[in-house]
């Protein structure tokens, strides 16, 4: 035996093998119906959907199972343009499948590298070229281009500058100042302590100087969840504390995270939780982050009542709400 | 001759005479496509952005791209007289008073998700039979491009309704923004001329949907089959397929028959999703208002991954001089993402920088003979499958009776050790497999038919291979098939090491049987 080791030899590509549409004329003809069939299920795809854009009410409900109630012209529309496409393809497919010829064929790739000449031919070309137009020697013109070129793109980019104004104050002032009324969200109407129960939650807004009109931009910052706990619940420092009243503690709503509304409160353990990212705020202890990506505690808004015994905001916020920017001093919270 | 002969006669000579095509479609009629099933992965994509386009064009006709504030006043009685952007009450009076309009939105969802699908099931297939190694590294690139901007396309369609689901996850989107160091505050307002969320965004994503991306895609998905027309499609090995041929069926009329036959399956199929399962209800949520929020806000599933990093992040942020750095931001939703679409875009690169391979390779790689790539190819969707459990963390939570914190730790500690073990395991799995392999061919099939010996003893037969299997379970034995030795020169240093180090991990293959092997085992047979 010989130490050569043998490999196995590539048996090249398999004989045809014969399907029965290609031998037998029977099979071919049933073929040949079978796809007619599809070609005209398609048809009748086509005829439903332009009945039911003609003839079902657009307001008619029908009620199916596992769907429920389901707009009957929508769904007749839909399983039309189904069966319009799908039975075209089907049948085409079933055409390539059993008639049309299925002996693999073989072609020759090429190489894509050029060959050795051409590549020379070219170098030659684009060097005699160049030089004929300078383009090692004359550097002043290159670098000057260069430098135009560099330039050029910079007046887009200028003139996207309008795209906005700056934001100035925007991220670290609110509408809260002091003395400003909560007023409930969305009846607009202002609270009194006595209108929360204990457990109790509420959105509110602040009232805006008359003739103010409230818009999404506001409410993006300006949105404060109260809640009502027992005063005996709260574990917070003096300050934080002396900011609740009567047991009515004022958060921003605006995740410190990434902005969302925090909006889940649970009752039984005094947690909020924002439903996007599952930060989880302790509200007794001022809604500092025991859970999830959020960084700092939702910022606590002093509140106090009126002389018309209304809560309303003691000072406005003491640091930015809402999710982090570069310029925001965190030093102090 | 007949009458409709004559006629396309006369037009393909008038054609022709002004641009020579006859000669082109005469090559390229009987041009040779190799067959398998996931050589439609890539098909499927094509004809959903097709489907995308069309019924796009149709939702453009009823949709207002504005946030101007309007009163609802339709047939869907529950949110009669709210205010809400023109944005959202049109799509409203789309899914309720156009005949076909929720339909038309529905197959255009539906259509957005396969979509996306076929592109992540496609570079699957790509990645983990070698498909992107030389000469195909340009359509590699192609592809991560389009993948990368199919993200960005569909979250800015399914934003453009400005309900409060959508809303939310511009929100999130703004404070990502918000959060680039030094230049962030002002590029959120730049984007969205103002203050979250002001007026100007959706009649800006809507253009960037509607025209720009889609032109983008248009030319990059033309590039794309340029290139696999010009370099002739992969194949799979085989008995009479090399390297040097492609073996399959021609163009005319078999091609055009299954791939046109199968654009119609596609878009029927995705006609019956759009048909019975109703998506993106946005009815039932209400229009946008920063102060509130739906309980299980979700993202569509090609951003979940997305969304599954930010919630695993960790509370970091730096405070330092008088400025904020939220790495809980950063690093999941921005660093992360950009080093692993980075890395994927680099890795036919990478691969071939330690193999030292630069050969051109027509043939596949079945999965199981390149183990280390295709270890490395689990690894990756383990770890992105953990990130998209955890963007479903409260939905999961809920579904299974966990808590959220439980979810969200197994997927803080999870990310870090089950992707290596996975790599382990799938190493080992392909090993074992080529093992299998080599079994197969010395041994032959297992028939179960079991026979009694004259002395008692009870043998299964076991019937060899064909000549063709056995060559298809072989031919990738070729020296240095996986990776070349490198110069010894080329290994020196601490890249050189880590080259040396990489070549070695991924040559590592369980030797394939030869002709000489099962002569010898004959030998000892008898």
């Amino acid at each position: 035996m010989s130490n050569q080791i043998e490999r196995f030899e590539d048996p090249g590509l398999p004989a045809h093998v014969h399907r029965n549409a290609d031998s037998d004329p029977l099979a071919a003809k049933r073929a040949e119906r079978q796809v007619a069939i599809l070609f005209m299920l398609s048809a009748l795809g086509t005829v439903l959907t332009i009945a039911a854009y003609i003839y079902v009410k657009s307001d008619k409900y029908v009620y199916l199972p596992i769907m429920g109630s389901t707009n009957l012209q929508q769904i007749l529309l839909g399983l039309g343009l189904t069966a319009s496409t799908l039975f075209i393809g089907l049948g085409a497919i079933q055409w390539a499948k059993k008639l049309m010829p299925d002996q693999e064929e073989i072609a020759e790739r090429h190489e894509f590298r050029s060959k050795e000449v051409d590549r020379d031919e070219l170098v030659a070309a684009f060097k005699e070229r160049g030089g004929s137009a300078g383009l090692g020697r004359r550097s002043l013109i290159k670098r000057s281009l260069g430098l135009s070129l560099g330039l050029v793109g910079l007046s887009p980019l200028v003139l996207l500058r309008d795209t906005g104004p700056l934001p100035k104050k925007f991220f670290t002032t609110t509408d809260w100042t002091a003395g400003t009324r909560l007023l409930l969200d969305p009846a607009g109407t202002p609270i009194k302590a006595s209108d929360l129960e204990v457990g109790a939650v509420a959105q509110v807004l602040p009232e805006l100087p008359a003739g103010t009109e409230r818009t999404l931009e506001n409410t993006g910052k300006d949105a404060v969840l109260l809640i009502r706990l027992r005063p005996e619940d709260f574990n917070l420092d003096p300050q934080k504390l002396s900011w609740t009243y009567q047991g009515i503690i004022a958060f921003s709503k605006i995740c410190t995270h990434m902005g969302c509304a925090v909006a889940l409160y649970e009752q039984q353990t005094h947690h909020l939780l924002c439903p996007c990212h599952q930060s989880t705020f302790d509200v007794t202890r001022g809604a500092k982050v025991i859970f999830g990506p959020a960084a700092r505690p939702l910022p606590q808004l002093a509140i106090t009542v009126d002389a018309d015994g209304y809560l309303v905001a003691v000072q406005p916020f003491t640091v930015p709400i809402g999710p982090s920017f570069w310029e925001r001093n965190s030093s102090n919270g | 001759m007949k009458p409709t002969q004559k006629a396309a006669g006369a037009a393909a000579n008038y054609v022709d005479e002004r641009t020579g095509a006859a000669k082109w479609l005469k090559k390229n009629l009987t041009k040779v496509f190799p067959d398998h099933w996931s050589f439609m992965l890539g098909e499927i994509a094509l004809y959903s952005f097709i489907i995308l386009l069309l019924t796009g064009t149709f939702l453009t006709f009823w949709f207002d791209p504005s946030q101007r504030e309007v009163i609802y006043n339709g047939s869907y009685l529950p949110l009669n007289g709210l205010h809400m952007s023109a944005a959202y009450d049109s799509t409203l009076r789309l899914s309720f008073d156009v005949r076909g309009g929720l339909l038309m939105r529905q197959i255009h969802h539906w259509s957005a998700l396969i979509f996306m699908s076929a592109i992540v099931a496609h570079l699957f297939r790509v990645f983990f039979t070698g498909a992107f190694r030389k000469p195909r590294e340009f359509n590699w690139l192609i592809g991560v491009g389009l993948l990368t901007f199919g993200i960005v396309e569909g979250f800015l369609g399914y934003s453009l309704p400005d309900d409060l689901l959508s809303g939310t996850g511009i929100r999130i989107a703004e404070a990502i923004l918000q959060a680039i160091p030094v230049v962030g505050s002002y590029l959120s307002f730049f984007a969205f001329g103002g203050a979250f969320p002001g007026t100007a965004f959706i009649p800006r994503i809507f253009i960037v949907h509607v025209l720009l991306l889609p032109g983008l895609f248009l030319a990059l998905i033309t590039i794309h089959l340029m290139l696999v027309w010009y370099q002739k499609h992969t194949q799979y090995p085989g008995p009479g397929r090399t390297e040097k041929n492609v073996v399959g069926y021609p163009l005319m009329p078999v091609y055009m028959a299954k791939a046109g036959g199968f654009f119609f399956v596609v878009f029927g199929v995705t006609a019956f999703l759009g048909a019975v399962a109703s998506i993106n209800p946005i009815w039932l949520v209400g229009p946008y208002t920063p102060g509130q929020i739906s309980a299980g806000s979700q993202p569509d599933w090609y951003m979940g991954w997305l969304d599954g990093l930010v919630r695993a992040a960790p509370p970091l942020e730096t405070h330092a001089f008088g400025h904020t750095i939220s790495w809980n931001i950063l690093i999941p939703g921005l660093i992360l993402p950009g080093i692993l679409f980075t890395g994927m875009a680099l890795y036919p690169f990478i691969e071939s920088w330690f193999t030292g391979d630069k050969r051109e390779h027509h043939l596949l790689d079945r999965p199981r003979n390149a183990p280390n790539r295709t270890a490395l190819g689990v690894t990756s969707i383990v770890f992105i499958l953990i990130t998209i459990v955890n963007g479903g963390n409260d939905i999961i939570a809920t579904h299974f009776h966990l808590t959220i914190n439980g979810v969200m730790w197994f997927t803080r500690v999870g990310l870090f050790v089950i992707p290596p073990i996975a790599f382990v395991v799938t190493k080992r799995v392909c090993l074992s497999l080529q093992r299998s392999d080599r079994d197969l061919v010395l041994h032959g099939r297992e028939t179960g038919r079991l026979v009694m010996m004259p002395n008692g003893e009870m043998l299964e037969v076991h019937e060899p291979l064909s000549d063709a299997k056995k060559w298809t379970l072989t031919q990738h034995q070729r020296p240095e098939a996986l990776a070349a030795p490198l110069p010894a020169s080329a290994t020196v240093g601490l890249k050189g090491k880590l080259r040396a180090r990489m070549n070695r991990a991924h040559a590592t293959q369980i030797p394939a049987p030869t002709l000489t092997d099962l002569k010898e085992l004959g030998e000892g047979h008898h």
